[in-house]
């Protein structure tokens, strides 16, 4: 295990499910990029995609449930040499973690986070999740989910972000290709990556993706946040897979000025003179 | 000599600023102080006040009779004039349509406005106050600069002096020796005993009466190198706290009950992750929002027992300014040795509550991280069976070829989900295992009064002042011997002290501010020891010496 490559390990994963192509799409990447294990921090919340920290040889923190962010971007913030990587699900993101997911856009710390998508809730066995489609049957929506899908890729660009794309399981090679660049990218970066659930999404299938998604082309101009939000609204018979939206911006720890110009947070001393000169504030 | 000065008001007209010129001008004059805040959960209007008592020795605690009021409303008058002494005095404004011997009436608006500025008219009022006390206002302008931007300090300092003039010396009071003192209160200390102990990074959010814990931090983030981050919530505030410390720095979270609750998940996370962490729980009355801006000891069975499941934390109740400042400290040490939640319990009678104390003892300070900067078998056991129950920890990304796997899922040693019952058995146990390491460093709660009490009181956290006050007054009453012990590890409670002294005692009364006595049923359980008498109080108002007095003489 403690060779420098990201060497899998068994799963709990269902025969066939799409989290072993984002598995082995993120592999590559940081193969790509040169990354050794310790170098990488991976996060999970709870749920199936979020137990990804435990089948690759990285550092891991698997937390609780909708918490992945916060402990991410901390985690982060405290020591910047780490590539922080969130993988977990849609329900993990966007349901139980949905408040986290609106703030950190907003912090824009420079972590990746690649959202297991697969439209329901799997390890709680078929229930509807923020992305399911309305008139998705499921074992508590039995006569069809009413509530509407949360639009992942067109929120994530309303509240800011400057890197929002989608991807699909089904291509791993366009997925690792996608995931090279979000973790490239210096600030809070979202990939939604459509995985098909072989076991409690019958509708979502990987023929459903597979006949819809697209990919975008170098036509599209993906700095153009008006027209990203419209590809972002494009659902339905095809469905555009790449980079959405994408903007330079100053992540949060470039926004500090010790955290820029200094080492990272965890290798910082404390000066304890400074620190009992702060007494004649009480004088 | 012991005087007992309040200044009440509306929300917005500068009574909190006001009581601190007051307070430093009194420690510039070498008194000692003790003074408190009790203010409602409101931006403008309603009534605030503090009571500010000083004395030319040490103080612990608040009292109740009044030397002195300065009223900048009606409000504090109908409030207050009950509590004042019948030599005291109340000093507002001509307007003012009350009558009473002790009202000093002068033209605090009046002058304000000549001066400038209407909103100097509490500086008006503070300087007849310091005139009728006949004390010196040399260092007035300097202690306005601490406060406002020199214009305004400037007609603050004229306000002040002019005030003066109005009043002839009653009091016969003259500087004292300024000892080498600090003026703070107790999130003040909790913070800069935060910062001493090496935090590096402080999340929250906003809740009263614990905010202020922040906003000292965050007015120190870029020159002591801390990040202070304003979580979404409470839940991201502990999950950001874990993910630092798991990354390697200090961290450390704040809250009251209510951002508390939302936490608890969070904390069980630390316990099971073995991540270090420390969290302030600023005490409120509840349960719910309950009285946001006041005091309760309400919270103490709920923080010890706090979470599903089982797993290790040490709980620290706060009894001091100082205390606060070195439990701190050794809060983060202990968190550190023991990778376990840790767990500072205030209230806001201490949080807000401004004691003068010596200087903290910087050389007492020590960071002992415990961190490993090799491994010794490859690959790591984050979660290495050990007799103690301790494994040795290594900071993520820092030896190459060594990854950190921590999970909130039952684990194995090196961190992996797992089903085993034996792996599960053996994983509770060496957790469980670092608590009984940890019992034999717990400190013995304070013992105040006399060795060999008929009378003990049971006490923890900030009522500490009060119930030494008031056993220091009972006693010197001679029908009985009285002591109290008053706990600031709780748990786990060590027990030792608490024995020993029950053992001899012929009363045990517990004093708590409460509705419950939870420190009584905390004792109860773990010694079986059963208190008598119970003096509790849950009105949202810190107790007094006397109120602890009068309840402890009427027990039957």
């Amino acid at each position: 295990m403690c060779d420098m490559k990201f060497v899998t390990s068994e799963t709990a994963w269902c025969p066939g499910c799409g989290n072993f192509n984002i598995l082995e799409a993120l592999r590559m990447a940081l193969e790509r990029l040169n990354k050794k294990p310790h170098e990488v921090l991976i996060v999970g919340g709870i749920g199936q995609a979020a137990k990804t920290p435990q089948y690759i040889n990285a550092n891991g923190f698997c937390g609780l449930h909708g918490r992945a962010l916060p402990a991410a971007v901390a985690a982060k913030i405290a020591n910047k040499d780490l590539t922080v990587i969130v993988n977990t699900g849609d329900g993990d993101s966007y349901g139980e973690g949905g408040n986290h997911f609106i703030h950190n856009v907003r912090r824009n710390v420079d972590i990746t986070h690649f959202v297991h998508d697969n439209q329901i809730y799997g390890l709680t066995k078929g229930q509807a999740s923020p992305t399911t489609g309305v008139g998705h049957v499921t074992s508590v929506q039995t006569a069809g989910t009413i509530n509407e899908p949360l639009n992942p890729v067109l929120l994530a660009i309303a509240l800011g972000a400057g890197f929002v794309a989608r991807a699909f399981s089904g291509d791993k090679e366009h997925l690792a290709s996608i995931m090279v660049e979000a973790i490239q990218y210096k600030g809070y970066a979202l990939v939604d990556i459509f995985q098909p659930c072989v076991t409690f999404n019958r509708i979502n299938t990987f023929q459903w993706y597979n006949s819809r998604v697209y990919k975008l082309d170098d036509s599209y101009d993906p700095t153009d946040r008006i027209k990203a939000m419209e590809k972002a609204m494009e659902w339905g018979d095809r469905i555009p897979i790449g980079v959405i939206y994408r903007e330079e911006k100053p992540a949060y720890c470039d926004k500090i000025g010790f955290l820029k110009e200094g080492p990272p947070l965890v290798d910082m001393q404390v000066d304890m003179d400074k620190i009992k000169g702060y007494m004649k504030d009480f004088i | 000599m012991d005087y007992n000065i309040l200044i009440g008001g509306a929300a917005g007209q500068g009574v909190e600023t006001l009581s601190s010129v007051f307070e430093k001008m009194l420690k510039r004059n070498g008194y000692k102080i003790f003074s408190i805040r009790d203010y409602m959960s409101r931006i403008r209007g309603g009534h605030n006040f503090a009571q500010i008592r000083f004395a030319d020795r040490d103080l612990c605690s608040h009292t109740e009779d009044l030397d002195g009021i300065i009223a900048l409303n009606n409000e504090t008058i109908d409030y207050h004039i009950d509590r004042l002494k019948p030599d005291g005095f109340l000093v507002c404004d001509l307007s003012v349509r009350y009558e009473d011997d002790r009202i000093i009436k002068l033209p605090l608006m009046n002058t304000a406005r000549n001066i400038g500025n209407i909103r100097v008219s509490g500086s008006v009022a503070l300087g007849a106050v310091m005139g009728l006390l006949g004390l010196s206002l040399d260092d007035a302008g300097e202690i306005y600069n601490q406060f406002f931007r020199p214009d305004i300090a400037d007609i603050n300092t004229t306000a002040v002096l002019e005030g003066s003039k109005f009043v002839q010396t009653r009091y016969d009071l003259h500087a004292l020796e300024e000892e080498e003192n600090i003026l703070i209160n107790g999130n003040q200390a909790v913070a800069l005993g935060a910062l001493a102990a090496g935090c590096k990074f402080y999340s929250a959010y906003p809740m009263t009466p614990s905010t202020s814990i922040m906003d000292y931090l965050a007015s120190k983030m870029n020159d002591a190198e801390i990040v202070v981050e304003q979580a979404e919530d409470e839940i991201a505030a502990i999950n950001m706290a874990i993910g630092a410390s798991y990354a390697g720095v200090r961290a450390m979270t704040g809250t009251s009950g209510g951002g508390f609750s939302l936490m608890v998940e969070g904390l069980g996370l630390a316990g099971m992750l073995e991540v270090p962490l420390v969290i302030a729980e600023v005490q409120r009355p509840g349960p719910v929002t309950g009285f946001p801006t006041r005091t309760e000891q309400g919270d103490l069975k709920f923080i010890i027992s706090a979470s599903q499941g089982e797993f290790p934390r040490m709980v620290i109740a706060l009894r001091t300014p100082e205390d606060a400042f070195y439990q701190t400290v050794r809060a983060f040490n202990i968190a550190d040795k023991y990778q376990i939640p840790v767990i500072l319990v205030s209230d806001q009678f201490l949080a807000d509550s401004v004691t003068t104390v010596k200087p903290f003892d910087f050389d007492e300070v020590r960071h002992d991280r415990y961190i490993s900067r090799e491994v010794d078998e490859r690959p790591y056991k984050r979660y290495k069976i050990t007799p103690s129950g301790i494994s040795p920890r290594v900071i993520p990304g820092k030896i190459p070829g060594v990854t950190v796997m921590v999970d909130s899922d039952e684990h194995d040693e090196y961190g992996y989900i797992t089903e085993s019952a034996e792996v599960r058995t053996n994983m509770v146990d060496k957790r469980m295992r670092k608590i009984e390491l940890l019992k034999q460093e717990l400190q013995e709660p304070w013992f105040v009064g006399e060795e060999d009490c008929e009378v003990l009181m049971l006490a923890w956290g900030s009522t500490w002042g009060p119930v030494a006050e008031a056993v220091s007054i009972l006693n010197t009453e001679g029908d009985k011997k009285y002591g109290a012990l008053v706990f600031g590890d709780v748990w786990p409670l060590p027990t030792g002290l608490l024995l020993n002294k029950c053992k001899k005692a012929k009363r045990i009364v517990n004093v708590e501010q409460n509705a419950t006595g939870q420190l009584a049923s905390l004792v109860a359980e773990t010694t079986g020891i059963l208190c008598d008498f119970s003096v509790l109080k849950y009105d949202g108002r810190p107790m007094s010496p006397r109120y602890i007095t009068e309840k402890v003489r009427g027990m039957k």
